[in-house]
């Protein structure tokens, strides 16, 4: 199917799509594990796998967001949003792996470098 | 001489209970709202609100994705299958590849939460709540508590930051429209860092980082071969990769 977002003009369409895309296939693995509580255990291969799938394709949406991003964030060059996230990264990492370090870090170096910029 | 053993409180209940009824535990549940971990991820929920104004849904759209789908990859993934034109097929492999890793938390948490007579609908409905947040929550201060109690102070903090986080995300949603462009920016900017650090704050071995590196470098490359499977190839190719390089690291440990 070939059917994106923005196909069908109608109310329903984008809550249809929500549905489908979002809600189902996501509580579905929940609902799985409920299901399979006590008979599978998680440490077996193939859920080793599924996390390092996971975690590859969050970090797709990481680079597509900092590379090729639409909106107000396309509005700083792409060099500033570069630098950010790695010394975002950088400073998580020197700074005793706290959260709040890295994404404070990233975010300053986001702003100065849009003003240093422009 | 028999060794006596130790009295039973007179009441007979477990240690750590102090009696209250469910409805009170469950409102000390609502109460660990107030911890570094939930603000932390209210945080993370305003850039989800951002990032969703800029992608093309509506603010009531973005609510229920935050109500229905709850964790932010499955919704961060499905609002870059939206933004980028993507169908609904892509959109749905995209999510269902983000979302089996839920499978395995709650396999984990579900053990841990309920008691023997916890009607399974109920084990469904708390299934539902699990995300990173709430299964931490779970694993760790939940299940420190007498079984009599976990699931309603589950349930109780479950519930307060789902919703709390359908607030915020209608909150950023509504202002970031009217913040100067850098602002606005900043803000759709916290979730890939929040992204990174978390991600790699989570990773259990070498796979699990180098999933995180492979994925950052490799969705630039596939992007220019096949814009519109870039991100599940992503996942897919880069994820097997670190997959195959962590497994080989981890026998070779284990043959030392």
């Amino acid at each position: 199917m070939s059917l994106t977002f923005t196909s069908i003009d109608a109310w329903w369409w984008p809550w249809l799509f929500v549905l489908l895309a979002g809600w189902v296939p996501n509580d579905i693995w929940r609902a799985l594990g409920v299901m399979s509580s006590g008979r599978l255990t998680e440490d077996m291969e193939i859920f080793r796998w599924v996390k390092a799938v996971a975690t590859a394709l969050v970090a797709g949406v990481i680079a597509q967001l900092v590379v090729l991003p639409s909106g107000s964030l396309a509005q700083v060059p792409l060099t500033v949003r570069v630098i950010a996230l790695a010394l975002g990264f950088a400073a998580y990492l020197n700074g005793g792996r706290r959260m709040a370090v890295g994404v404070l870090a990233g975010e300053t170096t986001l702003i100065a470098g849009y003003f240093a910029v422009a | 001489m028999t060794t006596p053993t130790p009295p039973l409180p007179a009441s007979g209940l477990a240690p750590g209970d102090d009696g209250a009824p469910l409805r009170l535990w469950w409102l000390r549940g609502m109460r660990r709202f107030a911890s570094v971990p939930a603000v932390v991820l209210m945080g993370a929920f305003i850039g989800f609100g951002a990032l969703a104004r800029e992608s093309g849904v509506t603010l009531a759209q973005a609510m229920v994705m935050s109500g229905l789908i709850w964790a932010l990859p499955s919704k961060v993934v499905l609002l870059g299958v939206i933004a980028g034109g993507g169908t609904i097929t892509t959109a749905a492999v995209a999510v269902t590849l983000s979302a089996v890793r839920l499978m395995p938390m709650v396999m984990a948490l579900i053990p841990v939460i309920r008691n023997a007579r916890t009607p399974r609908w109920v084990l469904y409905f708390a299934a539902h709540f699990v995300a990173v947040t709430a299964w931490v929550f779970g694993m760790t201060e939940v299940a420190a508590l007498p079984r009599r109690v976990r699931m309603a102070y589950f349930l109780g903090f479950a519930t307060t930051i789902q919703l709390g986080a359908m607030a915020v995300t209608a909150l950023s949603f509504a202002m970031s429209g009217a913040l100067p462009l850098i602002l606005a920016a900043a803000l759709v900017f916290l979730t890939p860092l929040y992204f990174t650090v978390s991600l790699w704050g989570a990773a259990r071995d070498v796979a699990d980082r180098l999933a995180l590196v492979i994925g950052i470098l490799l969705l630039p490359a596939l992007h220019q071969l096949t814009p519109q499977f870039d991100l599940l190839l992503t996942g897919l190719i880069g994820g097997t990769l670190a997959w195959l390089i962590g497994r080989r690291a981890r026998t070779k440990g284990a043959a030392r």
